[in-house]
Formats: C-alpha cells, structure tokens, sequence
C-alpha cells in the first residue's frame, strides 16, 4: 500500500513528523517499508510565464525568453528547449538558485546573451528519469508562486508492508482512522451525499449466490464523456499512490478504491442486457479479462453476468467485452461486497493478481458500499458530467459481527502486564470499538471494517498494540526445572560432525533438490520426486542420495585451483515408499556422505606424496562407527567402481556404501582423479553402545607372529572371521599386520602375517600351551584354505 | 713423599690430557692397576720399619685416593661430553611444520546453530526434528491456515509432481519450521495423557525449509529455528525476555537493543516481528528483522487437544542464516549454499 503523506494528512494530520511518524505506523503493525520523497532538494525555483521568445542572435538552437516570475520586472533567459513558446508556464529557476546535486544558477552570458535564470525540465528537478523539453505547468498556475509549493514537492511517499489481517488499512481512509487511533488526533472524512437522481433509468440486480455476494449496489449514470481529462490533483495522488492515471472514468473509480477501500467497477451500460445477475461460474464458463486473458473457470468462481453471459469475476477482474471504452458515454457503475471465501486464493489460482481480489479476499467494509458509490457518482459527475439515476442494490444477509468477551485478567496472563479497566476501556474508545460491561469483562462489537477480531486473543492484540509492544516488560522467565532425558546410546549429531571435521573433512550445505542426472548417475533412482514447479530445471527433483552435491562442490572446487577436497554433508534423503512416514507416501531418512578426493594427508615434507585410496575412507568411516564394528562386503553400487566398493554393515544390518567413484562418471564429471565416496545412514552413525566393564587379566601376554602363503582371490576377512571363530580359548586377538605378493612369492598367491595375542587369565601360559595353540591355528588356515606356512 | 705427590700429579695431568673412555682407563691401569706405580709403592712397603712403613704407608692410600678421585671426575667429564655431543647431534629444526592430516570444519550455519541449540538447551529447551516433505496439512492446515488464506500467499510454496505428473495432492516442501510444533505437541499430548497437569513444552526445532525465491538475499532453501515454550503460565512477556536473553547471548552483546512489533501469522496471536539492532560496528542503529513470533494462536493448541484456558505459551522462527550473517558478517546468503573452500574454511 504506497500513499501520499500530504494525501494521508488531509484526513488526519497528528504533530509527529517525518521518520517520527513512519516510526509510529511500523511499531503499531504498519511496517513502513519503504519511504520517499517526491523531489530532491532544491530552491528558489517558481512559476514563472514565457511572455516572449525570440531567436538567439548568435546561436541557432537557442532562444532568449523574456519570463514573468511574479517580481514585477521580467527575467530574460536564454533557453535552448525546443517546447519554449510565448505563454506557457514552466518551472523557472531564480538566479541563485540550487537545482538537484548541487548546480547553482548565476546570471551569466550565454554566447554574448546575459541570462538570469533557468526554465527547467522535469529531469532537472529530478522529478522524472528523462525530459523532452520544459516541464509545462497547467494554464491556472499562479505566477511566482514556489513550484515545490505549487506542486506540492515537499510530500512523502510510503510504502506500508500490511499484514493480511489489516485490510482495513488498505486505503487511506483506513490508515488515517488507525492514526488517529495512535494518536489521539481527529480523523476527517469526506463527507458524501446522495447525489440528485435525475433520470429514471436503472438496471435490475438478482444475488443468485447471497452467501459470495450479499450486498451488491449499481448505479447508471447515463450522458458521462469518458474522454474528459482527469484534474490534475487526482492525477497526483494516482500517481503517488503508483497507480498510472488512464481515463477519467477509470481513475474515478481506481481514486474512490484508495481512497475509501471500496474496489469499483464500471460496465458500459450500453453493452449489458437485461439483469445482472452475480452467480457462480457454470461448468466450462469461460470469460475474457480485461488483461486480455482468457479463463476457463471453476464452479467456485463467482460471476458478474447478465442475460447473455459472463461479464466479469465478481471481485477480481472485470471482462473485456463489458468495460469502457473512450467512447462509452453511459456507465453502470458496481460498488459490491463479495465474501472473502468466495475470493480468496481465485486469482491467485489462475496465475494473477489484482487490487480488487487483494481487498475482498481479506475484506471489504461491507457497511461502506453505497457511500463509495455515492462517493464515486458525485466525482463522475463533477469531472465527466452526466446525469445519475436512483440507486439500485441487491442485499441478502451481511456478515455477522458476534460480540467479543474481554477479561481483564486474561489480558494480564497472556501479555504479563495488568491493565486497569479504565485503561482497556479508554484503549477500545480510541479504537472506536463499542463496548458494553458485564461485571469485569468487556464485551466488544468489532466494527464492519474489522475483519481480524473474532475472539479475546484478537482484543488483547489491540490492547496491546495500542498500549505499544515497546511497553511490555521483559522479564527473565521462570519455568519448572526439570531436567531433559540425557541417552548415552545416541551420540550428538554435533559430536559426529567434528569428528568429521577432526578427520579433515569440511562440512558442505547443498540444495535438496538437483539435477535429474544426478539422480540416475549416482543413484539410478527410477521412482523420482519431482517438484511441480522447480525455481530452474537442475533444481528440479528431491535428492535419494548426497553424492551428486559432493561430485559437484568438487568440480567447482577444483576450478577454483583445490587440488585436495574432502568434504562431508548430512541431510536429508527423499525416497517414494508406499509404507513411509510420518508423511505418507515418502521415506525421508537422514544420511551422512563423505567425499575425499586428492593426496591422503596434505603434502608436507617427510612423507611421500599418495592419493587418497578405498582403505583410507575405510578407516575414518570404522573411526567414526567405533566402537562398534562395520563389516564390508564387496558390493555393487551405480556410482561406483565395482571392483572399489563396499557395501558396510553394522549389527547385520546394511547402513550405506563407500567406494571409488565409477571410472565412467569420472570421465563425464570430467575429474583428473577418483574421489572416495561413503554415504550412510545417519543413525547407525550416531548409534553408541554404553561400556560393560570385564575383569582385566593380571597374566602375562605372549605375542606371536604367523605367516601364510594363501591364493590371491581370498577375501581376508573369510580368513580372519575364520580364525576368530576357531581360536583357542588363550587366543585374545588377531591382527593383520602385513599384506605382500610379489617377489618371493608365488603368482597368484598372497602372503598375510598375523599377530597373535596370547593370555590366560588366570595363570602363567606355558611355552607347550602356547605352541598347541599357534599349531590350532596353523592346522585351521591350511584345512579351510589351503594356507602355506610362510617361514 | 715427594715422589707420591709427584705421581699424584702425573696422573691427574694425564687423564686431563684424554677425552677417550678407552685411553683414560689404560692410563689409570698405569697408575692403579696390578702391575702399576701405586701397587708397585705398595709392595715396596714390606721393606721398611714399621715406623716410616707406618707413614709412607698412609700416604700412599691419600695418592691412591686422590687418583681414584681424579679419575672418577674424569669419567664423569668424559661421559658428559659425550652426551653433549650426542645432543648436539640429535638436535631438530623446530621450525619445521608439523607432520600429518588437517583440519576440516563445520558449516558456519551449522556453528549458528549449535550455539542456539546451546542457549536454549541451557535453560531446559528440547531440541525436535521432523519431516521436510510436509503434509499440506501439517504445514499450513494444522497451524489455522485453511486454503485460499491470504497468508498463504506470504509463503511461495514448492509443490511435488504424483507419479503420473500433475501436482501430488496434499503434500509439499515444507515453508517452515512450525509443523514441528504440530507433531511435537501432539506427542507431547499423547506421552502426558492421563496426568492432571501436563508438564511444560519447551523445545526448538531447527531445520531445513523451501521456497520459491531467489535471489541475494533468498534462498530457495534455508535454515530456520522454530521455538516453543507452553505451560500455565507463559505470556508475552516471557517471550519479550526469552528472546531478548537470547540476542544478547547469541551475539555476546549486552547492549544490543531488541524490538518486537505488531505483525501477524494465522498459528499467533498476538504476533510480533523482532527486530535488533546493534549499537556500535557497521550495522550500528539499523533495526534488523530477525524472527517471527506470538502467543500460539488458540486454534492450533485446540487442534492438538491442549485446554488453550489452562495452558498457553509462545512460538517464534526465526532465520539461523541471518543471524550467522550478522555474527561473521558475510554479506551474500548464497555463498552458504555454494560449498566453496575458500569461504567455507574461514570457519574452522
């Protein structure tokens, strides 16, 4: 809602000015959003009238202008415009005078020709981006008088930000009624008449749906000239409310709307037929608007039509056939009240908005229409002339304004702050809320202009507002101390990020949804969420996975010359599943994906270069789990190197995969290397388990080693579980230490040395038991493998 | 006796004059050893009357001393000097660079917010979390904004195809955080049934929301932080002081000043927007919008079957993007979304 402060301060005009006053709209709700003002500074320029023009004697594109100003004795100015003519009244500035940034007018000679002042364009007074020639004022300009006076350049324009429950503050009636009411200063209206009904012709109006439209009012004013000129003033505050003037007609009923909030609409009389009839569309009706659309509408859109068809969508949008033209010379004009359910969202629904449809869906003064037809009639008259006829207006049952309980004390206990009943009272009298008392409770009428007040918590905002949030205490608040379940089986998310962190992995934020590509590159997901209405076409379908977020931080990190990438994201994931929740339909796990790319460590001195490798990845994803323990299977994964990746398991159960990333995406993501991926599960990530203490054995430790020859192929892990579930009571652990082919052994083959941990606890081991357990083992790896002793 | 002194000399000069471990202890066979000069003036003792045996013999034992003393300071010295060199040796370049993997980070959004977190944990908020493919209902229904409401149209909602490609009916990206408070409330309800008094709701919900909106200073996605506190006695100026305390921690500023003024959203009422402002730096005096918030409207607590006549309390959201703007003031929202290094490791 953008107005003039000159325009606003015609109603109400309270002592504060300026910022003080925008400051006073914004803290009671009325968020100043944007305030300007007409004109830059400057002075000393006037009105002033070319008496003479004469051709410059040296100069062909300049003239010397003798110009009245009003001080008795004519200026003589040279003037290079090519509009400048004897007569007309432009802006003229003084000698002396100082024109937007900073340029001071002397008299001086222009090419042998003393001039003593300026006519000025709009561009120079900075009221307009560019001028073709002088700024011509109207011929009832006083001469002399001070053109920011004269057209009124020292008003402000603001802009106000309303919230939806505030349409009553969508003119400027309104606005000034809520100033007065923060004020305490008298708010003036217009105050508006019956106009004389001096012809007899009238059109019938039917409400076929009362419940959309409960009062619709018409009028014809026959005998208009719809190419009358708009005065001037009107034009102004059009204008300065950014509204483009276009007819009179037009403007008359654009200018009641600010005015009074009544949205308007005016139909050539001559091309209606029979009754208006405002009823709901008909299935498939289709209507041509005045924005040159053309709808096919829904049953639940209410209609203007007469006996032919549709005229306009009652509220939102008049028609093309039935508007004015220029050469309408009679008008039906409709000054209605459409019920807010009945239009809100419509326009919206159809990819428009408009002034008419912003009002009524959030509400319109349903016991201010036939003033605002009246309002408008007279203005027709008076600027396009014209005879009106008697009003005409079809009513059914108008909203109902259910009186409102206040109780005092509520007020106290929602806001913290008691209010004397003298006080509430004295608040609702400002607002112009009748009350009346029972005992201590207030019970409210809310006014028909009032669409937000409907139960006590809508009154205590009222109070409160006026009374001013600012004056509200803030105390520290008191609550129950009771204390929040702290699980130790759940580690913190926050705790898992660092780790991360501490790992060397920065934490990225991407976008939940991407590039479609992505989705089957990297997850070759066939059941896609797209996005009905995507802000771009790689922004368009919900990710199932966070590696496609990962491969592109990369490309564009190494286009910014980072040649080693580790990053890591946790979020969310989008899965179609038939059985998922909460939101049925959708499975919206939360997962963690890792991305290393580049050297394993940074290249620092004393440690030979090496790329970031599968078991690198590994050991952070095992360092994070610890300490439970993953197992990993060779699994294949579509983004993925199938003989590089792994599918991990905590507890049987499968949490995510890590691997090298596919040598085929390598080359389409166009990466120098592979990069290592994880993506898991985040709960198996935060999953802890609580320590069990176990008695600590006091016995001695024996360590041994053991070397076996087995065939390349055979997954060490089949070997170790092997081992592990056939160990001697005394056996404690086994640990790789040592994986080797090459030289000195055979092809085909690997040699693998074990340590072995050795302890009793409760005695000494022996040398004989030590060596029947080594054997045991010994006799295991060459019966289930087929293992060499190594020596 | 003066020959004893003179050996006693001897040998004292002669280990100085070694710094080999080896040398030093040949020298000192020459001098105590079987066949050296102290045992051979011991032997030649027998020889002598008792009376000068006596004499020469306790001078003897003083010199033998007095070398195994010499030569004892000698080792000592010898050992030291060995170890000096070895030092000397051993000694590093400390200069150099440590050795092994570097740092990562975390998000500066994710900093923002565990320091919320934080505050809010410490006086007895919950953390919650829920789904971001909202039910409509949830997202707006629930929180008494019925279709075609005006004030959907402040939210530009993200909307998903079915299967078969039109719009999917019912669901959506989430536009805020406060469908949370729907779900949390009425678990909350649901776990509490049957007690006389419910206990006090206190909990945040920070999360990842969408909408239709891009440029400089929107996002299509961004963070926000739901809050809600409802208990017996929870009113408008709890969450005057709640936020406040919180601004003020938040930004480890005491004189920041904090304003709440009259705005509105369908699920609060009355409703605030809270601005701050800082008194010193380069944004000092401007007011600064940084969350929505009100009395959780009757409606929504009746939606979830809590008395709105027993209980009541507060909700706010606000946006964690913004405030980790204003706290490391970086100027362009989008740079949290474009995972560069070079900006993302300033936060380490």
């Amino acid at each position: 809602m953008k107005f003039s402060e000159s325009w606003l301060r015609s109603f109400v005009d309270p002592v504060c000015s300026g910022h003080e006053f925008s400051h006073l709209l914004t803290m009671a709700g009325l968020e100043v959003e944007e305030e300007e003002t007409v004109a830059p500074a400057f002075d000393k320029v006037v009105v002033g009238q070319v008496l003479t023009v004469a051709r410059h004697p040296d100069a062909d594109r300049l003239n010397v202008c003798e110009v009245d100003v009003g001080s008795g004795e004519a200026l003589r100015i040279v003037c290079g415009a090519p509009n400048a003519a004897p007569g007309i009244k432009v802006p003229c500035a003084l000698p002396g005078a100082e024109l937007p940034g900073g340029f001071r007018i002397k008299i001086a000679r222009v090419r042998g020709v003393e001039s003593s002042g300026m006519l000025c364009s709009a561009k120079e007074l900075g009221l307009a981006e560019d001028a073709a020639g002088l700024l011509l004022l109207t011929g009832d300009a006083p001469v002399g008088e001070d053109i920011r006076r004269y057209l009124d350049l020292d008003d402000r324009l603001l802009t106000l930000k309303l919230t939806p429950n505030r349409a009553d503050c969508l003119s400027l009636e309104g606005v000034a009624r809520e100033v007065s009411a923060l004020t305490g200063a008298t708010a003036r209206f217009t105050s508006v008449e019956p106009v004389a009904v001096t012809i007899a012709t009238q059109r019938a109006v039917v409400l076929d749906a009362p419940d959309a439209c409960p009062r619709y009012c018409g009028r014809v004013i026959a005998g208009v000239d719809a190419r009358a000129v708009t005065p001037a003033w009107m034009r102004r505050r059009l204008e300065r409310s950014g509204v483009r003037p276009i007819s009179a007609l037009v403007d008359i009923t654009n200018y009641v709307m600010l005015e009074v909030g009544q949205p308007l609409h005016a139909f050539d009389n001559t091309r209606l037929t029979g009754a208006i009839h405002v009823r709901m569309a008909r299935p498939a009706e289709k209507i041509l608007l005045l924005n040159e659309q053309t709808l096919e509408l829904h049953t639940d859109v209410l209609l203007i039509a007469d006996e032919q068809g549709p005229l306009a969508m009652g509220g939102i949008m008049g028609g093309e056939d039935s508007g004015i033209t220029l050469a309408t010379t009679e008008v039906f004009l409709e000054a209605a009240f459409f019920s807010p359910p009945a239009i809100a969202g419509r326009a919206r629904r159809y990819g428009f908005v408009s002034d008419a449809a912003h009002r009524f869906e959030r509400g319109v003064d349903f016991a201010g229409t036939q003033r605002a037809l009246e309002r408008a009639t007279r203005l027709v008259l008076d600027v396009c002339g014209g005879r009106a006829g008697p009003l005409s207006e079809a009513l059914a049952s108008l909203p109902e304004r259910r009186p409102v309980r206040l109780r005092p004390a509520r007020v106290a206990k929602v806001l913290g702050l008691s209010f004397t009943s003298e006080r509430i009272g004295e608040l609702f009298a400002r607002l112009d809320f009748p009350y009346s008392r029972d005992g201590d409770d207030f019970i409210v009428t809310p006014p028909s202009y009032r669409f937000d007040i409907a139960i006590e918590e809508d009154l205590i905002e009222e109070i409160a507002r006026l009374h001013g949030y600012e004056n509200i205490p803030s105390p520290a608040p008191c609550g129950q101390l009771s204390m929040l379940p702290q699980t130790e089986q759940v580690r913190p998310l926050a705790r898992v990020r660092q780790m991360l962190a501490d790992c060397g992995y920065q934490e990225v934020v991407n976008f939940a949804f991407v590039e479609e590509g992505w989705e089957a590159d990297f997850a070759a997901n066939e059941h896609l969420i797209r996005l009905a209405n995507p802000i771009a076409s790689q922004l368009s379908v919900m990710r199932s996975s966070l590696i496609g977020g990962l491969v592109a931080n990369l490309t564009s990190n190494l286009k910014r010359r980072q040649s080693r990438v580790r990053l890591f994201e946790t979020g969310r994931c989008f899965f179609r599943d038939r059985q998922g929740g909460p939101v049925a339909g959708f499975r919206q796990p939360w997962k963690l994906s890792t991305l290393a790319y580049g050297t394993a460590l940074p290249e620092q001195w004393g440690c030979a270069a090496r790329n970031v490798d599968f078991f690198d990845v590994k050991a952070d994803l095992e360092l994070l789990l610890a300490p439970l323990a993953a197992s990993f299977a060779k699994a294949v994964h579509p983004a993925l190197h199938p003989g590089r990746s792994a599918r991990v398991s905590v507890a049987g159960k499968v949490i995510g995969f890590v691997g090298e990333l596919h040598p085929r995406w390598q080359q389409k993501y166009e990466l120098p290397l592979a990069p290592v991926l994880c993506e898991v599960d985040l709960d198996a990530v935060t999953m802890a388990r609580l320590p069990q203490y176990a008695d600590v054995s006091r016995q001695p430790l024996v360590i041994r080693d053991l070397a076996v020859v087995v065939d390349h192929a055979l997954e060490v892990k089949q070997l170790i579980d092997g081992l592990t579930g056939n160990r001697p009571a005394i056996v404690r652990d086994i640990h790789l230490f040592d994986v080797y082919a090459g030289r000195g052994v055979d092809a085909g083959k690997k040699s693998l040395a074990f340590r072995i941990v050795m302890q009793d606890t409760q005695k000494t081991l022996l040398e004989a038991e030590v060596d029947a357990a080594m054997q045991q083992l010994v006799a295991y790896l060459q019966e289930a493998f087929a293992a060499q002793l190594r020596v | 006796m003066h020959n004893i002194d003179q050996i006693v000399q001897a040998a004292t000069a002669a280990f100085a004059a070694t710094a080999d471990p080896d040398a030093l202890e040949q020298i000192k066979a020459g001098y105590l050893g079987k066949s050296g000069q102290i045992p051979g003036l011991l032997k030649g003792l027998a020889k002598l009357p008792p009376d000068e045996r006596k004499l020469l013999g306790a001078a003897i034992n003083r010199a033998k001393d007095a070398i195994a003393a010499a030569l004892n300071a000698r080792r000592e010295a010898i050992q030291l000097l060995a170890l000096e060199g070895r030092l000397a040796e051993e000694a590093l370049d400390v200069t150099l660079p440590g050795r092994g993997q570097s740092r990562g980070g975390l998000h500066p959004v994710t900093r923002t917010l565990e320091r919320i977190e934080a505050l809010f944990r410490s006086i007895g908020f919950a953390v919650a979390d829920g789904p971001e493919i909202e039910s409509d209902f949830q997202n707006f229904t629930a929180l008494n904004t019925p279709a075609d409401h005006p004030a959907r149209s402040m939210h530009d909602t993200f909307y998903l195809q079915d299967e078969a490609g039109g719009v999917a009916e019912g669901v959506l990206l989430r536009t805020h955080t406060s469908p949370i408070q729907v779900r949390y409330m009425q678990a909350h309800v649901a776990r509490h049934a049957g007690l006389a008094t419910m206990p006090e709701i206190r909990v945040i919900a920070p999360g990842r929301v969408y909408r239709v909106d891009s440029d400089a200073t929107h996002s299509p996605m961004f963070h926000q932080v739901e809050g809600l506190w409802i208990g017996e006695n929870v009113s408008f100026a709890d969450l005057k002081g709640v936020i406040s305390d919180f601004l003020r921690r938040f930004f480890e500023n005491e004189d920041l000043q904090v304003r709440f003024r009259p705005s509105f959203f369908p699920f609060t009422e009355p409703s605030a927007e809270i601005d701050m402002a800082f008194m010193s730096g380069a944004l000092k005096g401007r007011w600064l919008e940084i969350a929505g918030c009100g009395m959780v409207h009757p409606n929504v607590l009746r939606h979830v079957n809590i008395d709105p006549e027993k209980y009541l309390g507060f909700a706010f959201g606000m946006g964690p993007d913004r405030l980790t703007m204003l706290r490391y003031g970086v100027n362009d929202l989008r740079l949290f979304f474009d995972g560069d290094l070079r900006f993302l490791r300033q936060f380490v």
